[in-house]
């Protein structure tokens, strides 16, 4: 590969709990990201895939395996590294949505600059050319739970792309849309992927979904299974 | 993040579940007006203790008399310079005098000896039968003659001069109406004649000039009169004879107003060893303070048990956010929210409650203590001119108010850790 690997993790193993009780969430699973690749993750709830998501995306540690960055070793880094590291070259977005509510669309797009400590005029100057993309500028005042689901994935996708992100981590984006919603989504991610070179992350059991990525990565009982036959959910 | 942006974002939380931070801000309010209050009447009943503690003498003087127990085993043998006779009824009420022996000539070198003491001034015993003013009515007036000494607490006028050749008068307010002034300014420099009876039964006048007219006091100290005055009217009342060795109810001895407390004390049993009894003005009021500060740290425990009450509410308030936030708080930290900033976050949002709490409970009581103030001196207090039972200090109130933050500050550590040690991953997955 002539470009380094975004992300690069290799026999990553996850278990929880102890003794008899162990579940082995992930078995010495390997998964290699390229830049401006867009990947699906695919499997049923349960399988491992948000694990796997949540580990790459430093969100967790594996119990053995390695992983890097940029081919720069993500699990050496310290904590605050690491935060560093989620906040400037990441963006999230979740099934649930997780805005926060009571507040304003405004303050929600711009959580991740605030983190960082951008001033608040940059904040607010980044936030109406982001939210103008999605022609959500008229709802930067608004409470962030008025909107329509439909408008509240674009708010989240509007947050996880305000700190201009290398990767965009995805869990089950349409999962909570109906499928027009979900389609208008799913075209903003791969938009974002196409023309900025974002590279795409996408946990979902969705098989219409995983097949619009370049990629698609199955997982069953927490190890890599070579097609989707029987894995997504039926 | 920014410090300005977590200050920002806390208060902003706090607003955001308006019913249970108006509740738990309530029982803040309670604390901080119950403590405003009780600091307000303890800061006004000192205050007003202070002054009169100032009207009775000044910080640099020790009143001093002669012991009774300074005999030896046995009658004295007499001696026409330094024996005198006791007397049996004492003096006039002077403030610091006990029943003593009177003090000589040689007890006042003596007293004067004793290194730290810059200068000893007896103290005559005058007994004024009358005051009058332009022929009106003769009332009696008892004159302290330690006055000179004091600092009145004025209604109008000056301070009595210790060094003015001129004879000075201060009068206690009641005696403004009585003999016919105005009012308190219009008394202010009228010239008014003491009657006094010398010891061959014979009546004088000697006149005084008013300078001052104190405020009636819960202390009653009498008029005021400088030494020339009181040396006018000695020598009226010796009517010329020598009657005897000089002898003085009590004596004040100067020392250096610079000396620290320690130093005071020391130099005070000094004089006590030299077989003096001496007392300092604020021995005499130490009983009376040390009561009132009992009644008031009462006061305050009541105050602080409420707020102790209202930091379990803050902790139960802020639990409850944490729990609901649970979701927010994985988001923050999944988009690289460090756990000290949560932690600090969620402690600024605690102290904020507190700050709103103590902000308007102050207020609030600041509001109704003046009113109270007034209608009380209006009223019930009236016969105590010069007592504001609420005094509010702005040194007292901030303290106040971080004391409060600070208490919020402390319950929200225990919410705050248990946001900033939450696992992301369990915290985005909590529904």
């Amino acid at each position: 590969m002539t470009s380094p690997l975004v992300i690069d993790a290799r026999n990553i193993s996850k278990s929880y709990g102890k003794g008899s009780s162990t579940f082995h969430a992930l078995k010495d699973v390997t998964l290699q990201v390229a830049p401006g690749e867009s990947v699906a993750i695919v499997g049923k709830s349960g399988s491992g895939k948000s694990t796997l998501m949540h580990i790459i995306a430093l969100l967790d540690t594996p119990d053995s395996g390695s992983l890097s960055f940029n081919g720069r070793d993500a699990l050496a880094l310290p904590p605050k590294k690491a935060s560093e590291l989620r906040n400037k070259e990441f963006g999230f977005v979740f099934q649930q949505f997780f805005l926060t509510p009571e507040t304003s669309v405004m303050d929600n797009v711009t959580l991740p600059l605030k983190i960082a400590g951008v001033s608040p005029r940059a904040r607010r100057e980044r936030a109406l050319a982001v939210l103008r993309q999605f022609e959500l500028e008229d709802k930067a005042a608004s409470n962030a739970n008025d909107l329509s689901g439909g408008q509240k994935q674009r708010v989240v996708i509007s947050r996880a792309l305000i700190n201009e992100p290398t990767v965009i981590f995805a869990d089950e984006p349409t999962g909570n849309l109906d499928s027009a919603t979900g389609a208008i989504v799913e075209d903003t991610l791969f938009q974002l992927n196409r023309d900025r070179g974002i590279t795409l992350v996408i946990v979902t059991h969705d098989e219409d979904l995983a097949a619009r990525c370049d990629r698609q990565v199955f997982i069953r009982d927490g190890v890599v299974v070579p097609s989707g036959a029987g894995v997504a959910a039926a | 993040m920014k410090a300005t942006d977590l200050v920002g974002s806390a208060a902003r939380n706090t607003l955001r579940s308006k019913l249970r931070t108006t509740l738990t801000v309530l029982a803040l309010f309670i604390g901080a007006f119950t403590l405003t209050l009780t600091t307000a009447v303890g800061a006004g009943v000192t205050d007003y203790v202070t002054k009169q503690v100032a009207s009775l003498g000044a910080d640099d003087v020790f009143i001093v008399t002669r012991t009774a127990g300074d005999t030896t085993e046995g009658p004295r043998a007499y001696d026409p310079k330094t024996s005198s006779a006791s007397s049996a009824t004492g003096g006039p009420a002077l403030p610091g005098a006990g029943q003593s022996d009177p003090m000589t000539e040689a007890d006042l070198e003596k007293l004067a000896g004793i290194s730290g003491i810059f200068r000893v001034d007896p103290v005559q015993a005058v007994a004024v039968d009358f005051v009058q003013y332009n022929g009106g009515g003769q009332f009696e007036l008892s004159v302290n003659p330690t006055s000179s000494i004091t600092r009145a607490d004025l209604l109008a006028g000056a301070q009595l001069s210790e060094s003015s050749g001129t004879r000075e008068l201060v009068l206690p307010a009641d005696y403004v109406d009585a003999l016919g002034f105005a009012d308190a300014q219009d008394a202010v420099g009228a010239v008014v004649p003491l009657g006094i009876t010398d010891v061959l039964g014979a009546r004088h006048q000697v006149d005084g000039t008013v300078v001052g007219i104190s405020q009636e006091s819960l202390l009653p100290s009498g008029g005021g009169a400088n030494p020339a005055m009181v040396s006018a009217l000695a020598e009226a009342q010796s009517a010329g004879i020598d009657t005897g060795p000089a002898r003085y109810p009590l004596a004040v001895a100067y020392f250096d107003p610079a000396l620290s407390s320690a130093q005071v004390s020391d130099l005070q049993e000094s004089v006590a060893a030299a077989g003096f009894g001496v007392q300092t003005i604020q021995d005499q009021l130490g009983v009376i303070k040390t009561v009132i500060d009992g009644i008031i740290g009462v006061l305050n425990a009541f105050a602080i048990v409420a707020l102790v009450a209202a930091a379990f509410g803050i902790v139960n308030t802020l639990l409850m956010s944490v729990q609901e936030r649970t979701r927010e708080i994985g988001l923050m930290k999944a988009m690289g929210m460090r756990a000290g900033k949560i932690f600090a976050l969620f402690s600024l949002e605690a102290a904020f409650i507190g700050f709103l709490g103590s902000l308007i409970g102050v207020a609030a009581a600041v509001l109704a203590g003046s009113a109270l103030n007034a209608a009380l001196s209006a009223g019930p207090l009236s016969s105590l001119p010069g007592l504001n039972i609420l005094l509010f200090e702005p040194g007292a109130i901030m303290g106040i108010m971080l004391l409060i933050m600070a208490i919020a500050f402390i319950s929200g550590t225990l919410p705050a850790s248990r946001a900033a040690r939450k696992n992301p991953i369990d915290s985005l997955r909590y529904e």
